[in-house]
């Protein structure tokens, strides 16, 4: 304790409302007021799953190259904080790529539901929307009715741009309207439709 | 070597076994009735067409067929590379069923699976007969025959796998 | 509850199955499991491969394909000719020039038309483009598969440069729908050729560090060398295709057996190997990428020479309206003509191949001399390179998985069509 009042006594008293990046307890003590003392913790919650979204390697279809596209050097999604990783237990967000098929759809449920909560979907490209160029055949489910989704991205296929603006729109979802920590708060997500009973996705399903 | 040498050598080893010969663009097709077809699968297979490219059904309604082809082809005679010779089959669309040829030709063994699964039909001493795309109440549908009808719109009716078209 | 006297420590019961991260494991008999990989796994792909292990050995593998089974078979059936271009285009949007293009000549096949010379030039020279951008995100996906972070980043940086190219060329990076019956439908903007000549020397010069950094690496050829061998009998027997066929030996590509479009008049190589093993894989694409380059390098040559006109048939651009013809000579580029929306086709069967990048690709077509197809069947090379998990991933260890499935490069929704 005398060791760290010292130090502090040598730096003199921190400067109002300015971070101190060299004098490390006076930076975190004001980091501590400007997050807990002024700020709601759900808040702290959605700001910080904002830039930790972890989208998971569950590649749906075709659109699935423009996804890989988004992650490489060019475009470089990662800048926003969103790395695709490998174990759905770990992730948070989940990119469905162009067309769900009915034996993709169990699957895409199966790895909506061992995600860990607050978890969010985005769905890319015209098939996801609503069939697309497939909008009349007879193995597709709509992506909506599996999983809630909170970010439709059109084109067939979206650029990485777009897939990337999602990204930046979907943060902006969280910490505006607070929907990771709303989703905390109630385990549910009200706002959105009631997807598909998972009786009538997997009855088929073997394994 | 041109293509009617091809044919000549696929001709010369389904000698007694054809019945028609079918001239298609890009390909010949020998017609072979389903209860020999094993022999000339046999015949093509020792005259060096020696994997298959394409398992083709197609479902005649109005003549109450399916005619399964085989599509096949060489890799190791660079001649017989230049041609592409088919063997046609065709079966009653009531109850379609033809020996396996993936006996012969190990290629043939996924898309006979594919054929079963479309068309329904059945393969008889195929090694491991399954649905391999679809899910199976779709599978017993046999969707691409032509009495299966692609509607313009789908709806929601309880159960994924019953989906029900509107009329 | 049990009471403590009842509480048995077995362990994993014969038939029972657990859930474990990523998978689900069942025992089915003494030290032999059941494994279900996929469609969630680590790599990109969206198939389920059921192995069955005996300790970590592969015994038995059933490859589950279809999550990606967009009926488009079916679908062509309802579709007029010229829609179903964009619909079988969607198997493969990263190689969508290489397999589109069969259908489009056995639809020329069966209207008794051929393309004129600059066509055939034009579409030779997306098909290489389509087939560098190809092996390069197969050669991507290998290194995502083998946690290989470096050789993801750049053969997709380095892809993005062709898929550039084929977006200055046709107006979309992926989906060009670009050949169409009787021609392609446009032509080469103003300074095209400059910049793909500097694209072939970037390239050149980026293969020879792929080659420093990833096939020469011993951690990789470590993992690759002697893993996944397919003897040249076998891989004859199971039919597989284009790359993997040529580094098991056979000395077979569609460009050389049947040389359609404009590759009859152009002077490549096929590269063949002999070892057959998963590097031997990796090698036949980086040299096929050489090979592309020379064939695109002899492409611009003969496009600069050409004068700039018929990149469309005589037939159809006769009856193309005097605004077309107008803007075509002015721009070089012109919409998509509005006698395609009904395209008759005569009456007839039409079998037609190429070499796409991932391999052979056919197609079958039949017509009945309506607007819309009666049959069209593809059987597209990943579809028939998909037996080889059945038959070569067994006996190896299940860690070598991914390094086999990457090595062959398959691409599930071309498969599943």
């Amino acid at each position: 304790m005398s060791t760290l009042r010292s130090r502090e006594a040598r730096a003199g008293p921190p400067e109002e409302g300015r971070l101190y990046v060299g004098n490390l307890d006076a930076a975190a003590r004001r980091a501590r007021e400007l997050l807990l003392g002024k700020m709601k913790l759900g808040k702290l919650v959605d700001w910080g799953t904002a830039f930790s979204l972890w989208p998971v390697h569950f590649t749906t279809s075709c659109c699935g190259c423009e996804f890989a596209a988004t992650w490489s050097p060019r475009f470089d999604a990662e800048r926003y904080g969103a790395l695709p990783w490998l174990s759905p237990r770990q992730t948070n967000l989940i990119v469905i790529e162009g067309t769900v098929t009915k034996k993709m759809g169990c699957a895409l449920r199966l790895v909506w539901e061992q995600m860990p909560h607050p978890k969010f979907a985005i769905a890319m490209g015209a098939c996801a929307l609503d069939g697309g160029i497939f909008y009349n055949s007879y193995n597709i489910v709509r992506p909506w009715e599996v999983v809630p989704v909170d970010v439709f991205i059109p084109g067939c296929p979206p650029r990485p741009e777009a897939l990337a603006r999602a990204i930046v729109e979907l943060q902006r979802l969280i910490r505006e309207k607070g929907v990771a920590s709303k989703w905390i708060e109630e385990g549910e997500r009200e706002d959105k439709p009631a997807p598909i009973p998972k009786e009538d996705l997997c009855s088929w399903w073997r394994g | 070597m041109s293509l009617d040498a091809v044919r000549s050598r696929a001709e010369e080893a389904l000698r007694g076994v054809y019945t028609g010969v079918e001239e298609g663009k890009g390909f010949v097709a020998f017609r072979v009735p389903a209860e020999r077809v094993v022999e000339a699968a046999e015949a093509l297979k020792s005259a060096g067409f020696d994997h298959v490219k394409s398992v083709t059904a197609v479902d005649r309604p109005k003549e109450g067929v399916i005619e399964v082809t085989y599509h096949v082809s060489s890799y190791s005679d660079p001649e017989l590379a230049r041609g592409i010779v088919g063997i046609t089959v065709s079966l009653p669309r009531d109850n379609p069923r033809m020996p396996s040829l993936s006996r012969i030709w190990v290629s043939a063994e996924f898309q006979e699976r594919e054929v079963f699964e479309f068309f329904g039909v059945v393969f008889e001493g195929h090694p491991d007969l399954r649905p391999i795309l679809l899910i199976p109440p779709l599978a017993e549908k046999h969707p691409l025959r032509k009495d299966f009808i692609v509607k313009e719109e789908q709806v929601y009716k309880g159960g994924i796998t019953k989906l029900e078209q509107p009329p | 509850m049990s009471s403590p006297g009842e509480l048995k420590l077995s362990g994993w019961e014969v038939g029972e199955t657990r859930k474990l991260p990523g998978m689900d494991v069942k025992k089915i008999g003494k030290d032999l499991y059941e494994i279900f990989i996929g469609p969630q796994h680590p790599g990109s792909g969206h198939m389920r491969i059921i192995v069955r292990l005996d300790g970590d050995v592969m015994v038995e593998v059933d490859p589950d394909l279809g999550y990606v089974h967009r009926t488009m078979e079916k679908l062509a059936e309802g579709r007029s000719f010229i829609k179903v271009i964009p619909l079988v285009e969607r198997m493969a949007i990263l190689d969508a020039c290489n397999i589109t293009l069969p259908y489009v000549e056995a639809v020329e096949k069966l209207m008794d038309i051929e393309p004129p010379e600059r066509a055939k030039y034009l579409r030779v020279l997306l098909c290489e483009i389509n087939r560098i951008a190809s092996h390069l995100y197969g050669m991507g996906i290998f290194g995502v598969f083998l946690g290989h972070s470096t050789m993801y980043m750049w053969p997709f940086g380095d892809r993005e440069v062709f898929v550039e190219l084929a977006e200055r060329l046709t107006g979309a990076r992926l989906t060009h729908s670009y050949p169409v019956p009787g021609g392609v439908r446009r032509d080469v903007p103003e300074g095209f050729t400059d910049d793909l000549r500097k694209a072939v020397r970037y390239m050149r010069k980026r293969l020879e560090e792929y080659r420093k950094i990833f096939l020469d690496n011993p951690v990789i050829r470590a993992r690759l060398e002697g893993v996944g061998v397919i003897p040249r009998n076998l891989a004859i027997e199971l039919g597989i295709v284009g790359p993997n066929l040529r580094a098991s030996g056979v000395e077979y590509d569609v460009r050389m057996v049947e040389p359609y479009e404009a590759y009859g008049e152009l002077d490549f190589e096929v590269p063949v190997f002999e070892e057959g093993d998963a590097l031997a894989r990796a090698w036949v694409r980086v040299e096929e990428i050489k090979q592309s380059l020379r064939i695109l390098e002899q492409v611009a040559d003969k496009l600069d020479k050409m004068p700039r006109e018929g990149f469309m048939h005589d037939k159809f651009w006769a009856k193309a309206p005097k605004l077309y013809k107008d803007v075509y000579s002015r721009e070089g580029r012109v919409k998509l003509m509005p006698l395609f929306a009904n395209l008759k086709v005569p009456a007839g069967k039409a079998f037609a191949r190429a070499e796409a990048g991932r391999g052979e690709i056919v197609y079958y077509v039949e017509s009945e001399g309506k607007f819309t197809p009666y049959r069209v069947r593809v059987v597209s090379p990943s579809f028939r390179n998909a037996i080889v998990f059945k038959y070569i991933a067994p006996g190896h260890r299940l860690m070598d998985l991914p390094a086999i499935y990457g090595s062959i490069d398959y691409f599930p929704p071309e498969a599943d069509r």
